[in-house]
C-alpha cells in the first residue's frame, strides 16, 4: 500500500474525508487503554480521526516463557502453555502434550484422541465467544456480551469437572488424561450441547443481520488474502480473507480426519468477515463435539507409556516398581530421545506451533512457540492505515490479539 | 485463490435485503430479545452470602492430610517441591524423636512446610507428585490478606485440624465410569 489511499478505503458515511487543517497529531493508543483488551501500545499519527500511520510496541507482558521452558522438565511446561492464549488454554496444553508425544514416538489410543477433540473444540467455542462478543462491545452492543459470557461460564464449568480449574486449566498429561470423563462431565456437556445452539443463535440474531452492526464492520480493517499469506496469517483471520487453510484439515492431528466438518471462509478479510467466520466455526465445532461424543470409543484414557505417564496412585503406594517410575517421572529423569520436532495445532486464533529441540536432557534445549497473535499484530499497522480511530479498536478486537500470546 | 480443500464453504453475505436496510425491524427484534431476558432466571451469584457449587476435584487451597490416627502423613521427601513449576513450596525435614509416634506417621517428617500462596499457580502438580497421600488441593479458596507475608502459609494453616477433617476421597477417584 502506498501512502494514504482514501479512495479505495471504505469511508464511514458520517466522517468527512478532507483533512481538517493539515495538523498531524501523535496519539498513544495504550499501553493501558480500556478499549485495547490487554497491554498493547500503538503510536498513531492521526489527522483528525483518520490514522496516517501506526507503530506498534510489544513486550509489555513478556514473561520469557521460552527461556523459562528451558529450565523446566517436560511435564512442568504445561502450566506455562496455559498462559499463552488464556481464552483457550486446553488447546495449548494438548498441543504441548502432542508435541512431546511426537518426540518420544508415543501412540495415543483412539479414546484419548476423541476426548482431546471434545475438550479442544469446547475451548475453541469459548475462545470465539470471547472474541465475537467483544466485537459487539466495541461496536457499542454490550448486551450480547453478557449473554455469551453466561455460555462461556458453562464451558468453564465443564472444564472444572475434568481438570479442577477454569481458566488456567493444565488439563491432561503427556500421554493422555489424568482422569476419565465422569458422569457429571457428560451430563453437563450434553446439557450444554442442547441449550447452547439456541442461545448462540439468539446472540447471532442480535448482530449478524443488523444494519447498524453491518455498516459499522463491513470494510473495517480489511486485509487481502495475498497480504495475509505474506504475513503468514493462519486461523480465522486468514479464512476470513478467503483462504481455506485449517490445520485440522491440512495436517490432521488427534484423529481430526475422522470428523466431518466444513471450513467457513469469508471474502474480503474485514471485521464482518472475521466475525462471521468465527460465528460459523462455533457451529462447526459443535458438530465435531457431537460426532466425537456419539462415537467416543471405549478404552483407556491414557497411553501405555510407563516411563512417561504416571502410574496409578494405588500402585505407587504399594509397588516398588511403580514408586520408582513415579519418582523418575516427577523429577524429570526419564530418558528423552534427542531430536527436534515441530507440531502445530489449530489454536483458538490460528496455527499454534511448538518447535522443540531436545538434547536428551531433562529440559528442552530450545522451545519455540509459534504464536498466531504475534503474527497478526505485525500486520496491524497496515490494516488500520487510513481508517478511523474507532475502526482501529474494532480491527484489534476482531483479530482477537491476546496479550498473553502476543508477548509469551 | 484456488481452494486448498474440498471443505470450504463461502458463507458471508454482505448484501442487505430491503427489510434489513430499514433499521427498524432489527432494532425491534433486538429490543424484544433483551426484554425477554428481564424475565429469565438471574445468572449471577451473590458471593459471599451465596457460593457457587464447585467440582469435587477443584484445585484450591492445599491441605496436608493426617492419617486415620491423626498422625501427619508428610515425610518431607521433597517431591512436591521438585514438581512445583512455580517454586512455591519449601520444607525442612526432621527426624522423629521418641515419644512423637502419635504425631508423625513415619520416622522423618517436615518440621517446617511452607507454601507461598502468591507464587502458587494451583496447577495441582504437587498433589499429583505426592507419594504419601499427604498433600491435596481442596475446594477452599485462599483468603485475602493485608500483608504479603501472611500469604506464606506454614504448617499451622496447611495441616488439617484433627477435629475438622477435610474429605478428599472424591479427588482420589481417578476412574469413575
Amino acid at each position: 500500500m502506498s501512502d494514504l489511499d482514501l479512495q479505495n478505503k471504505k469511508v464511514a458515511p458520517f466522517a468527512s474525508s478532507e483533512t481538517i487543517d493539515g495538523q498531524i497529531a501523535t496519539l498513544n493508543l495504550g499501553p493501558t487503554h480500556p478499549a485495547t483488551h490487554g497491554i498493547f501500545q500503538n503510536v498513531l499519527q492521526i489527522d483528525g480521526e483518520r490514522i496516517l500511520s501506526a507503530e506498534q510496541t510489544i513486550g509489555y507482558i513478556h514473561r520469557a516463557f521460552e527461556k523459562l521452558a528451558e529450565h523446566r522438565p517436560y511435564n512442568q511446561i504445561t502450566p506455562i502453555t496455559d498462559r499463552l492464549n488464556y481464552c483457550s488454554s486446553p488447546i495449548n496444553n494438548m498441543g504441548w502434550h502432542m508435541t512431546v508425544e511426537k518426540l518420544i514416538g508415543a501412540e495415543m489410543p483412539k479414546r484419548v484422541d476423541y476426548m482431546r477433540v471434545i475438550v479442544m473444540e469446547l475451548a475453541r467455542i469459548a475462545d470465539h465467544l470471547v472474541c465475537n462478543s467483544v466485537i459487539g462491545v466495541d461496536t457499542g452492543a454490550l448486551t450480547g456480551f453478557t449473554y455469551m459470557f453466561q455460555e462461556r461460564e458453562k464451558i468453564y464449568d465443564i472444564y472444572e469437572e475434568i481438570c479442577g480449574a477454569r481458566l488456567t486449566t493444565n488439563v491432561g498429561r503427556i500421554g493422555g488424561f489424568d482422569r476419565d470423563f465422569n458422569k457429571t462431565f457428560i451430563t453437563k456437556l450434553r446439557t450444554f450441547l442442547k441449550e447452547f445452539p439456541k442461545n448462540h443463535d439468539e446472540f447471532g440474531s442480535l448482530l449478524e443481520r443488523n444494519r447498524i452492526f453491518m455498516d459499522r464492520t463491513i470494510g473495517a480493517g480489511p486485509i487481502s488474502a495475498e497480504r495475509a499469506l505474506n504475513y503468514s496469517f493462519a486461523g480465522p483471520n486468514l479464512r476470513a480473507a478467503g483462504v481455506d487453510y485449517d490445520v485440522r484439515v491440512m495436517k490432521p492431528y488427534s484423529s481430526y480426519e475422522d470428523f466431518d466438518f466444513n471450513i467457513p471462509v469469508g471474502n474480503d478479510g474485514d471485521t464482518y468477515d472475521r466475525f462471521m467466520v468465527r460465528q460459523l466455526e462455533i457451529k462447526e465445532s459443535l458438530k465435531i463435539i457431537h460426532q466425537a461424543l456419539e462415537n467416543l470409543p471405549e478404552g483407556d484414557y491414557h497411553a501405555d507409556i510407563p516411563s512417561f505417564y504416571l502410574p496409578p496412585k494405588e500402585e505407587v503406594y504399594s509397588s516398588m516398581e511403580a514408586l520408582i517410575y513415579h519418582f523418575k517421572i516427577v523429577m524429570g529423569e526419564t530418558p528423552i530421545p534427542k531430536g527436534e520436532v515441530y507440531h502445530s495445532v489449530e489454536g483458538g486464533n490460528g496455527e499454534l506451533g511448538y518447535y522443540l529441540v531436545s538434547d536428551g536432557g531433562r529440559n528442552p534445549y530450545r522451545l519455540h512457540f509459534r504464536r498466531p497473535c504475534f503474527i497478526y499484530y505485525q500486520a496491524y499497522p497496515e490494516m488500520i492505515k487510513g481508517s478511523l480511530l474507532s475502526d482501529a479498536i474494532l480491527t484489534m478486537s476482531s483479530m482477537n490479539v491476546i496479550a498473553g500470546e502476543l508477548d509469551a | 485463490m484456488e481452494p486448498l480443500t474440498t471443505r470450504a464453504s463461502r458463507v458471508v453475505n454482505k448484501e442487505m435485503t430491503f427489510g434489513e436496510k430499514i433499521y427498524l425491524p432489527a432494532i425491534f427484534s433486538g429490543m424484544w430479545i433483551t426484554l425477554k431476558h428481564f424475565f429469565k432466571k438471574n445468572n449471577t451469584v451473590s458471593y459471599p452470602e451465596e457460593k457457587r457449587p464447585v467440582a469435587p476435584i477443584y484445585r484450591g487451597q492445599h491441605v496436608l492430610k493426617r492419617d486415620d490416627e491423626g498422625r501427619e502423613r508428610c515425610t518431607a521427601c521433597g517431591l512436591c517441591a521438585v514438581a512445583c513449576p512455580a517454586e512455591a513450596i519449601t520444607m525442612v525435614a526432621a527426624e522423629r524423636e521418641k515419644g512423637e509416634e502419635s504425631l508423625y506417621r513415619e520416622e522423618k517428617y517436615a518440621s517446617t512446610y511452607e507454601i507461598n500462596m502468591l507464587r502458587c499457580i494451583f496447577c495441582g502438580l504437587c498433589e499429583e507428585a505426592c507419594p504419601k497421600e499427604a498433600i491435596f488441593l481442596t475446594d477452599r479458596l485462599v483468603d485475602a490478606e493485608f500483608g504479603r507475608n501472611e500469604f506464606i502459609y506454614g504448617k499451622e494453616k496447611l495441616v488439617e485440624k484433627t477435629d475438622q477433617r477435610i474429605d478428599v476421597s472424591q479427588r482420589q477417584i481417578w476412574d469413575n465410569h
